[in-house]
């Protein structure tokens, strides 16, 4: 996988899938323009600011909360080249691998507006200077980012 | 070294020798999609053009936007509905024979014990309550379920929770893992199961569902009981099939163990804006706007014996909104039965058919900006039930109705005449 270079976000902890996108957005009208509605409740405005290949920071368990695909998927939309969390909960990092949303688990002190690199094979980060590095992916995972998600597992009768 | 009942099930339906930590392919026993989270697998299944599908592993329940709140919710249980009828599927319910998705899993005799069985809802992890090995999962996963038949499991490592004693009078399971949520945090679990062992026979199976509910909210893959004669007893006329209990062998390697003595437990409430903020109630100075018994936590016949019992010969508070749903229509019919309903309605509360509706901030129940709810449901995130400004109060149903008729949160013990 290629570096990834992209301007930061900072959230703080528990960030929870009610936060990243309404439960009352999620009818399937909506599917194809989720990434308007990103953050709405807590970030009013959110959505017209981020930028193709900016990246996502934040602390602890991002993503708990409901099974809803929508949250991932939003964050695809809204353009978010990869998300950095000191952990994820479990359903959320099953699906954004599964769709193919990048998510490195690593905790990074950096401000929002700076501009952090991600090296995914290298397990490395780099952020106003300081180098952070993070675990490789168990074996699945990796073949399962590599091959771009699941669907094409399953497509491929690798499944 | 002997194994835990995840890694059991696990290693039953992998045919591998399942140790937490490995990844597992796995055959489920059943998939199950809401009208929230259909829709995505739907168009991701059309995608696949594999040409297989498990039709009978497929398990379709409409229940977060049913009856359809407006035209987009409309046009979702429509998309549902229509790949139902297209593919011949013999698992949708419809609404009038059905109820929020994790009450008709286990009412319609899906969810049993031994079993493996994925949801595309975050609390399908309420069936470990019956025994079984149950997870939430994506709607993209769920597509690759109904065209493969399997999944791939992470095997969680599992905490040990053991329990003695006997609950107090309106002390119940809602109680009990609120204070393990309290007590562990909100990602105190996160990629673990608990399993549960001590006095678990003093705890009722409707008790038991709340509890395995709520794992999610400590970040939990799953949250499994043994299997016992109160569960064969829960199931015995609705379960499909035969069923293989599973326990856990008496050398199973746990990476943690809590314990709990029931008997010292008191009612619980979790503040907004995370199940985590847990405190006793009787510490709770908190007027309502509205009180709402109902959700797949809460809303089974059990629940609604509890309150009303406490509501009976009393009236709910002026300034409160009582919201009374049923989790299924099997309960609502119940509730009937009992005379249930005469009681809440007579005690002017309002009584709807089965659904998520409120529950997830989605129609019927919506709170304004500044409101407070005290609820039977499993979150209180922010906005969860309405407006950004709002706040939800997570308790049992005794505290839910008790405050209904205070007009702020109390205990039973605490309303006036007890
Ligand atoms: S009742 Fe609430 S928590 Fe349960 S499935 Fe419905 S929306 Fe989710």
């Amino acid at each position: 996988m290629d570096t990834i270079k992209g301007r930061v976000w900072v959230f703080g902890d528990n960030v929870d899938t009610d936060q990243i996108i309404p439960a009352e957005r999620l009818v399937a009208a909506n599917l194809d323009h989720l990434n308007d509605y990103i953050f709405e409740k807590v970030r009013p405005g959110f959505a017209q600011e981020v930028r193709k290949g900016d990246i996502l920071v934040a602390g602890r368990n991002f993503g708990c909360g409901s099974s809803r695909e929508h949250a991932p998927l939003s964050l695809i939309e809204a353009g978010f080249s990869c998300i950095i969390a000191e952990s994820f909960a479990r359903i959320f990092y099953r699906n954004s691998m599964n769709i193919g949303l990048l998510l490195v688990e690593c905790k990074v002190d950096v401000r929002e507006g700076e501009t952090v690199e991600v090296d995914p094979d290298n397990g490395k980060v780099v952020a106003e200077g300081k180098e952070y590095s993070f675990p490789e992916y168990p074996p699945f995972i990796s073949e399962l980012v590599k091959a771009g998600g699941l669907m094409n597992l399953v497509r491929e009768g690798r499944f | 070294m002997g194994k835990t009942i995840a890694e059991k099930i696990l290693s039953e339906k992998s045919g591998k020798d399942a140790r937490a930590g490995q990844v597992v392919m796995a055959d489920v026993d059943y998939v199950m999609v809401n009208d929230v989270t259909g829709p995505i697998a739907f168009r991701e299944y059309a995608k696949l053009n594999t040409g297989t599908m498990y039709k009978d592993r497929m398990v379709l329940i409409p229940d977060h936007y049913v009856p359809a709140k407006d035209v987009a919710s409309a046009e979702q249980a429509k998309e549902m509905r229509e790949f139902a009828h297209e593919h011949k599927l013999p698992n949708y319910f419809e609404i009038g024979k059905s109820g929020v998705c994790h009450q008709l899993m286990v009412e319609e005799g899906f969810a049993a014990p031994g079993r493996l069985i994925v949801g595309a809802d975050s609390h399908t992890c309420t069936y470990g309550g019956i025994n079984a090995f149950s997870t939430g999962i994506g709607s993209t996963e769920a597509a690759a379920a109904f065209a493969t038949g399997k999944l791939w499991f992470k095997v969680p490592e599992t905490i040990k929770v053991v329990v003695r004693g006997k609950f107090r009078k309106y002390v119940g399971g809602k109680d009990l893992i609120l204070r393990i949520i309290t007590d562990i945090g909100v990602d105190g679990a996160n990629y673990k199961a608990f399993e549960f062992h001590g006095d678990v026979q003093n705890i009722p199976v409707a008790d038991r569902l709340a509890i395995s509910n709520m794992a999610i909210e400590a970040g939990g893959k799953a949250g499994i009981f043994p299997c016992d004669d109160l569960t064969r007893e829960y199931i015995k006329d609705t379960v499909r099939g035969e069923y293989t209990p599973v326990d856990a062998d008496p050398d199973a390697e746990y990476c943690q163990v809590l314990e709990y003595d029931l008997s010292e437990l008191e009612p619980f409430v979790s503040y907004p804006h995370l199940p985590s903020n847990g405190r006793a109630v009787k510490d709770a100075d908190v007027t309502i706007d509205q009180a709402y018994l109902g959700s797949c936590t809460n809303g089974r016949i059990e629940d609604m014996r509890i309150g009303a019992e406490i509501v009976k010969g009393r009236k709910v508070h002026p300034n409160v909104r009582f919201l009374v749903v049923p989790a299924s229509q099997k309960v609502y019919r119940q509730m009937i039965e009992e005379g249930l309903m005469q009681i809440f309605l007579d005690a002017g509360a309002f009584i709807s058919g089965p659904t998520c509706g409120a529950c997830l901030g989605g129609y019927m129940g919506i709170l304004a900006a500044g409101e407070r709810a005290v609820a039977s449901t499993n979150r209180n995130f922010i906005g969860r039930m309405g407006d950004k400004a709002s706040e939800v109060y997570l308790a049992g149903p005794a505290v839910v109705a008790a405050s209904a008729i205070a007009g702020r949160i109390v205990t039973p013990d605490q309303l006036e005449g007890n």
